[in-house]
């Protein structure tokens, strides 16, 4: 360790002990309810960081705190409580024991616990009812699929009903279609029991689509922790930057991302005089409109405008009602196909109908570019080497 | 070249008669103890009509071999042969020692193996122990035996089951340590004890390795034994010294026919209790 301390590299270190460092200066917090996704290479250290977290490994130095309690430094007889009651895991292959039937591998954390035969499997029913594997209870785990048998796993862990779940690439031994599926489902599940999640993925839309926050690591420390957006726009260092390059922001990023300031905006009651000159200051051919509690009430255009006043009518009028609205967690995939069903800019609201922001044409590009250009550096990389 | 000549011989002579002075009394212990144990596997086969045993055994071959009539058929005729003979009360005696020598080799093979599997010392300490238990001539066993336990079934017993433990042993360490990893953290992550662990994920996992060390422990055991017959030890081994030291070449191969049907019966009915 002190070697890490003096700030030796890896290969030094290597070299002088025979040693790896497999995790160095790692330090994060889990919300209750969270899913955290720890996502990395094969290498990286994500697997053996979780494994940490249950002691699966022994951590050389620091501590885990799990509601106010240091795991590292709880008795053996302790740690297989913690192990017990509040922490459970899935496994990457499953991890099933090819011995038992499907309600007593479910049944397994319980039946360490002691419980009655009755009492487990009546636990365990309700668990695989959950994962959707009802009928299944008496098969071996090898006269199920893949997809299956993870359900069994994630029944297992869910039958002791811990606060934590460690899930090891869970789904990474899933082909995609059962994959996506299966990412549905915990999301769905996640929904209803509010577990404390932390997911090793090495699939980067995996983690963007599962975690609320992200740790991506790099050779056992970790080189960002974010939600995906922050990852995604705002990349801590090239590192990151490249990781991401080659995601799908279209999926990922929404309009409040890629939105502008909706400047200015004219009130309704504050007539075609003052929207005129607002519209003239700014150099624009049109203004939203919006009300006293800035909710979004319409659009008006120049011409109509001039056109009004000239006719005497108010603004009320000659509002225009009829046009793209849409509401800040739009992602940029269905912005792409309202912007291109019509010319004018959409506009985007919240939950309260108040006017947050505009999409120009220029917004989505922009946000668009930086991704290609991202890959197309990566692709001149690559071909340099 | 002149290489001093290294007692080795002289060196184990003295230790063996050492332990059988020092430890006289205990040896006199075991003897009586184990002698005991074959008597009652001995006495209970003799006890028992012959037609009954076939019986009996048929029907273990049948549940065994999950509803395998040939299996059990071809039991009972082998049986029938040997009765037909008039091989059957060497046969009992060669079955009797056969199941209390590997029953013995198993009671302290098996937990060998699994220490062996959890620690690494001991594994390392075993490892040359166990070749030499394989390697060396099955005949020189018999000398020691003799010294410790005189002649009869006891000291062919002893031979017996040093020579048949190895395969325990090593095949109960593989199959324990071959275990999945993720399998014995999945015992882990549970909160399982050490013992839950093991008779829970390791033992039921690695079960088909160690039955098949429990098999070849069986194999061994018999073959064995006919050896055993050199220092007294009585059954259809014996029949074949017979055979041998009259150039009878009847008596010889009946024995000899005898010893190949138990061999077959019993190594069918235990591989057929591994778990598919």
């Amino acid at each position: 360790m002190s070697y890490v301390e003096e700030g030796l590299s890896k290969d030094e270190i290597f070299n002088k002990t025979g040693h790896t460092v497999g995790l160095y200066d790692v330090s994060f917090d889990v919300s209750e309810g969270e899913i955290f996704v720890l996502m990395g290479l094969s290498g990286s250290g994500k697997s053996t960081l979780l494994r940490c977290l249950n002691r699966l490994i022994e951590p050389t130095s620091g501590s885990i705190t799990i509601s106010d309690e240091d795991v590292t430094k709880a008795s053996s007889e302790r740690l297989r409580l913690i192990r017990e009651k509040q922490i459970s895991m899935v496994f990457q292959n499953f991890a099933l024991l090819p011995h038992r039937t499907i309600i007593d591998n479910v049944a397994y954390g319980l039946e360490i616990q002691d419980y009655s035969k009755d009492e487990r499997h009546e636990k365990a029913a309700v668990a695989i009812e959950t994962v959707g594997l009802k009928g299944h209870e008496s098969s071996k785990p090898s006269q199920l699929s893949g997809g299956m048998q993870q359900r069994v796993g994630l029944a297992r862990a869910l039958a002791t009903d811990p606060e934590i779940l460690l899930m090891d690439e869970a789904f990474s031994a899933l082909d995609p279609l059962i994959r996506s599926e299966m990412q549905d489902e915990l999301l769905e599940l996640e929904e209803k029991m509010q577990k404390t999640i932390v997911f090793v993925s090495h699939d980067l839309d995996e983690a963007l689509k599962l975690g609320d926050r992200i740790a991506l690591m790099k050779d056992g420390e970790i080189a960002q922790i974010g939600t995906a957006e922050e990852i995604l726009t705002n990349p801590a260092n090239d590192y990151v930057s490249k990781f991401v390059a080659g995601v799908d922001k279209t999926k990922i990023l929404t309009a409040e991302n890629v939105m502008k300031r909706p400047d200015p905006v004219v009130s309704l009651k504050s007539g075609l005089q003052v929207a005129l000159k607002l519209m003239e200051k700014h150099g624009i051919s049109s203004i939203y409109v919006v009300d006293k509690a800035k909710r979004l009430q319409g659009f008006l255009k120049v011409d109509d405008a001039v056109r009004a006043q000239k006719a005497g009518k108010t603004m009320e009028d000659v509002v225009i009602k009829e046009f793209p609205k849409t509401t800040i967690d739009t992602p940029l995939q269905d912005l792409i196909s309202i912007r291109a069903e019509t010319d004018q800019p959409i506009a985007v609201v919240n939950e309260n109908e108040k006017l947050v922001g505009v999409i120009v044409r220029g917004s989505i590009l922009a946000a668009l570019k930086t991704t290609e250009e991202d890959d197309e550096e990566q692709e001149e990389e690559e071909a340099e080497q | 070249m002149i290489v001093p000549q290294l007692p080795i011989g002289s060196v184990v002579e003295s230790a063996v008669y050492w332990i059988s002075d020092t430890f006289g009394f205990i040896l006199d212990a075991f003897s009586a103890l184990f002698g005991f144990v074959i008597d009652i596997f001995k006495d209970v086969l003799m006890a028992m009509p012959p037609l009954l045993f076939v019986v009996l055994i048929a029907a273990i071959a049948y549940v065994v071999g999950r509803k395998d009539w040939k299996l059990a058929l071809g039991t009972a005729l082998g049986f029938i042969v040997i009765l037909s003979m008039d091989l059957w009360e060497y046969s009992m005696e060669t079955i009797a020692l056969v199941i209390s020598s590997a029953a013995l080799a198993l009671i302290i093979g098996i937990p060998l193996g699994i220490l062996a599997a959890k620690s690494e010392t001991l594994y390392k300490v075993l490892r040359p122990i166990l070749d030499l238990m394989q390697t060396m001539p099955s005949f020189v066993y018999l000398i020691p035996a003799v010294i410790f336990f005189g002649l009869g079934n006891v000291p062919g017993m002893i031979a017996t089951v040093v020579f048949s433990m190895p395969p325990a042993i090593r095949l109960t360490t593989l199959g324990i340590t071959q275990v999945p990893t993720e399998l014995v953290e999945v015992a882990d992550a549970f909160g399982s004890t050490s013992w839950q662990k093991l008779i829970k994920v390791e033992i039921p996992v690695s079960l088909k390795t160690i039955m098949a060390g429990v098999n070849q422990c069986i194999m061994l055991a018999l073959s064995m034994v006919v050896i055993a017959s050199m220092i007294g030890a009585r059954g259809l081994g014996y029949q074949v010294l017979i055979g041998i030291q009259r150039v009878d070449i009847g008596v010889g191969f009946e024995a000899g026919l005898g010893i190949v049907i138990i061999a077959i019966v019993l190594d069918r009915l235990t591989q057929h209790l591994t778990p598919k």
